[in-house]
């Protein structure tokens, strides 16, 4: 019983780390534009899909660096296409274009590549079990959570010691003021959103390697990272963070008691948080509220 | 704008009585123009939901992204009703809007301090309960293939039988009455001084603070409101169907209603209906002739937001006044 219990803890850590990865670019985006971006999953697809297409001329590791680049600069021009037309006006605009945006990418996909899922093969390393006499994790699923962290930390070295990320963190305060100061707005929220996109891209390739590729998953994975920003609080990446691993654990321990419940544990968690404590764990008063 | 609510009564009168007439007489026209009875009752429940979200969205300044969920509890309760309990259609409508609007108001009281996209984004996700109860829960809801096999039962009016399962015209009239009584009841609402007082938080909601309104209160009432008459609809539209699908709670769905909602004119009484007409008949053509029609609905949202944000009323009105 503890045995199984610490398996699924570690296991809820790994999907949460997922989750996070996904969040923290959803996060990011929402923060600074105000934007909530439905077409997050969608964009993870995309990046998925750009993978698979490189992968038997690059390989796996030339498709895991290169396609998330790829993503991000699709997003990029979304973003100045489409997008920025909408910042500063009623959130009720960037939702629907968001939302219309989920809907071309996931049947944009559906036409390139076809409605029937895809295989992504991983390297043979990468695919085989860790260890059977304890638990059965994959060497792949530590590799996921590894990109995770590495991809975590330099995000917020970035954020933190490089001037766009300063101005960045800055504009999630008060964007009036660092618009003020002379900064390029426009062009800050375009490289944030690219930067967010590239995380939607990076979480795809990882995705696909774990689950195989559909059209469809992206929207599937939407969910779980709405509610790790809800409960880590809107505005703090550190938030979104702690958000993405409690609910992984929430889902991976409920998984071993009540396995039905363990995507509605999520919920649970999110309306006693928003009862508790209703900015979320690490949100501050007054952000988007 | 505020002197296009003072458009003088007589064009406003002359307005209603097309409006009302083009409904009642709709069995008749509609197939002329290529459309059939079930369609046009289809384009009559999901315009009573779109005008529901708009109650909260363009009257009261509110953005719920969820409102499918309250729609879909709905469905599943007349369904459930009529397939377990009892053959009546009245009390299926009964169950269904009561099961929809108290899970609102209950899930608005939690989350009523909440604003802009913030708002959207928790009334998205607490949505999403409600789908994954219905597609999990499959020994009561049917899971993925809905809830099944249930019909909607004759009226029994005293002295006559009115067959509304099999005379689909009957019916469309059984909807209409239905449709009537809640949007007569939208309006009598919006009349009032609690609709005003919606209006005037839309409008500024510091000031009316300082005027002394509980504005969360307000809210929290406008968005039950919003959410029972959302749940009416849903029951209805298990009625229509004879079916209550999961992916009707789904946030997509919810997205469909706000669009219809805008794409109408989200600041008129009568642009969600209008939206609902032109968005359900375009959905119903393109998926008639490709089955990637997501990317077409997907265009439509894009196009609508980038040049036609006031909807199609809202452009006529400009042309109107500018004229």
């Amino acid at each position: 019983m503890t045995q199984l219990l610490l398996f699924n803890i570690t296991n809820g850590l790994i999907i949460g780390a997922f989750y996070v990865l996904m969040a923290i670019g959803l996060s990011l985006i929402l923060n600074l534009s105000n934007v909530i971006n439905f077409a997050h999953g969608g964009f993870l697809v995309v990046g998925g899909y750009i993978a698979y297409t490189l992968e038997p001329y690059l390989g796996f590791w030339g498709a895991l660096i290169v396609s998330p680049f790829l993503t991000a600069i699709i997003g990029l021009a979304v973003e100045k296409t489409l997008i920025s037309r909408v910042y500063g006006r009623d959130p009720l605009y960037s939702l629907l274009l968001t939302f219309g945006l989920a809907f071309i990418l996931e049947d944009g996909t559906r036409v390139i590549w076809g409605a029937n899922g895809k295989p992504f093969t991983i390297p043979a390393a990468l695919a085989q079990p860790l260890s059977n006499q304890f638990f059965f994790i994959t060497s792949y699923r530590l590799f996921m959570v590894a990109v995770v962290a590495v991809t975590i930390v330099l995000l917020f070295l970035l954020l933190r010691y490089t001037r766009a990320g300063v101005r960045i963190r800055a504009g999630t305060l008060d964007l009036e003021t660092v618009s003020a100061l002379g900064v390029n707005v426009r062009a800050l929220r375009s490289l944030n959103f690219a930067v967010g996109i590239f995380l939607a891209g990076l979480s795809g390739v990882l995705a696909a390697g774990q689950l195989g590729l559909e059209p469809t998953m992206g929207a599937g994975l939407l969910m779980p990272s709405f509610i790790a920003i809800i409960v880590g609080g809107v505005g703090s990446l550190t938030g979104t963070l702690v958000g993405g691993l409690l609910i992984g654990v929430a889902s991976g321990v409920t998984a071993v008691f009540f396995p039905a419940a363990s995507e509605a544990i999520m919920y649970v968690l999110m309306a006693v948080v928003l009862l508790v404590r209703p900015r979320g764990l690490f949100g501050e008063e007054g952000m988007l509220t | 704008m505020k002197q296009l609510l003072k458009l003088e009564p007589r064009r406003k009168v002359a307005a209603l009585a097309a409006i009302w007439a083009a409904l009642m007489a709709a069995p008749f026209w509609m197939p002329l123009l290529g459309g059939y009875t079930a369609l046009g009752t289809r384009v009559l429940v999901l315009g009573l939901a779109a005008m529901s979200v708009n109650f909260l969205l363009g009257f009261t300044g509110v953005l719920s992204f969820g409102h499918a969920a309250w729609f879909g509890i709905g469905a599943y309760g007349c369904g459930m009703i009529l397939k377990y309990i009892a053959l009546s259609t009245p009390l299926g409508i009964l169950a269904g809007t009561l099961a929809g609007g108290i899970a609102g108001a209950v899930l608005g009281a939690l989350i009523v301090r909440r604003r802009g996209v913030y708002f959207a984004m928790v009334t998205i996700a607490f949505g999403q309960v409600f789908y994954y109860i219905a597609f999990q829960w499959s020994s009561v809801t049917g899971g993925d293939d809905g809830l099944r096999p249930f019909y909607r039962q004759p009226l029994h009016l005293g002295v006559a039988t009115l067959d509304i399962l099999n005379n689909a015209v009957a019916f469309y009239y059984f909807v209409l009455v239905c449709f009537a009584l809640a949007v007569a009841a939208m309006a009598f609402i919006l009349r009032s001084p609690f609709g005003r007082t919606m209006l005037a938080i839309r409008e500024n909601e510091r000031r009316a603070r300082f005027l002394g309104i509980p504005v969360e209160l307000h809210i929290w009432i406008a968005f039950t409101l919003s959410c029972f008459f959302m749940a009416y609809a849903g029951s209805l539209y298990a009625l229509v169907n004879n079916f209550a699908d999961p992916r009707g709670l789904h946030y997509s769905q919810s997205g469909d209603f706000v669009m219809m909602a805008v794409m109408g004119g989200m600041r008129s009484f009568w642009g969600p209906l209008l939206g609902a007409v032109v968005f359900v008949v375009f959905q119903d053509y393109v998926s008639s002739i490709t089955i990637n029609w997501q990317i077409f609905i997907g265009f439509l949202f894009v196009l609508v937001v980038l040049f036609f944000p006031r909807g199609i009323l809202g452009a006529i009105r400009r042309t109107v006044v500018a004229s």
